[in-house]
């Protein structure tokens, strides 16, 4: 599922996941991987712990509402960028996608616990820069940075 | 509190015999059948009580440093969850009450109130 894993620079490394639509038995992994590079690269709890939420939220909405797309994660000494793209469908209107409570999941999905209209919001709450575009019929890209420094200026949170 | 005497004080059924709880520390809880909602405000080191029991709370509570999850109302974990949790070290128990009583049980536990 991970396509790439580049030290192209010191101090610096990235990492390309292949995310399925509909594939719930393998959701959250990508995300959980993420943990684990982190760990092992010995960043901030803090930082993991807001990574890890963000890329659940971004992982799940691709798994859920998508036809499939990329989790991309980029490291270096000052942060941590998390861009997830998808090939569609599209949101027509962001500002409704990003109310807290409102969602568009399927009865089935709400069972399984999902579509609580959190997943924007935890993954904005989360960030220092949040960025979303879409264009319907193309698809979504959702922009997030987790400044590892806590004197770093924060963002448009 | 550790989560081997709050399994034993509730009678809590354990699903994962493979994880070792022996050391657990549960230092809070968290109850809730939305996923955003864990992830927005569960705390790591806590037990986490459902009625949700597909293969994604396992992937929930890593991410989350949840130690253990919960199944409430006699409601059964599917297989491949089972086998996810054990295979992650998350353990998972069940039991015959209900998500407010489960909740209400471990709350005095962990606060040391009396009569649970």
């Amino acid at each position: 599922m991970m396509i790439q894993d580049t030290v192209s620079e010191t101090n610096k490394f990235r990492f390309v996941y292949l995310i399925k639509p509909r594939d719930f038995s393998n959701a959250g992994d990508a995300s959980a991987n993420v943990k684990a590079e982190l760990q092992k690269h010995g960043i901030e709890p803090d930082v993991i712990r807001r990574v890890s939420i963000i890329c659940f939220e971004a992982e799940m909405n691709i798994v859920l509402y998508t036809k499939g797309g990329k989790l991309i994660v980029e490291v270096d000494d000052q942060k941590v960028d998390i861009l997830a793209l998808d090939k569609g469908p599209g949101i027509e209107d962001i500002e409704l996608v990003m109310t807290p409570g409102y969602s568009t999941a399927p009865e089935w999905a709400l069972e399984y616990g999902f579509g609580a209209g959190m997943g924007l919001p935890n993954i904005k709450n989360n960030s220092d820069v949040f960025e979303i575009e879409s264009e319907v019929g193309k698809g979504t890209i959702v922009h997030s940075i987790v400044y590892r420094r806590k004197n770093e200026i924060k963002g448009n949170n | 509190m550790k989560l081997k005497e709050i399994i034993e004080r509730c009678n809590f059924r354990v699903f994962t015999p493979e994880v070792n709880f022996e050391d657990i520390d549960i230092t809070g809880g968290y109850t809730s059948d939305l996923l955003s909602d864990v992830m927005a405000a569960c705390e790591a080191g806590s037990i986490w009580v459902t009625i949700q029991r597909h293969l994604n709370i396992v992937a929930v509570a890593k991410l989350k440093e949840i130690p253990a999850i919960l199944i409430t109302r006699g409601l059964v974990p599917e297989k491949s969850t089972i086998e996810k949790a054990q295979a992650e070290g998350v353990v998972l128990l069940g039991t015959e009450l209900n998500s407010f009583e489960a909740t209400g049980k471990i709350y005095c536990l962990l606060k040391g109130i009396k009569g649970a």
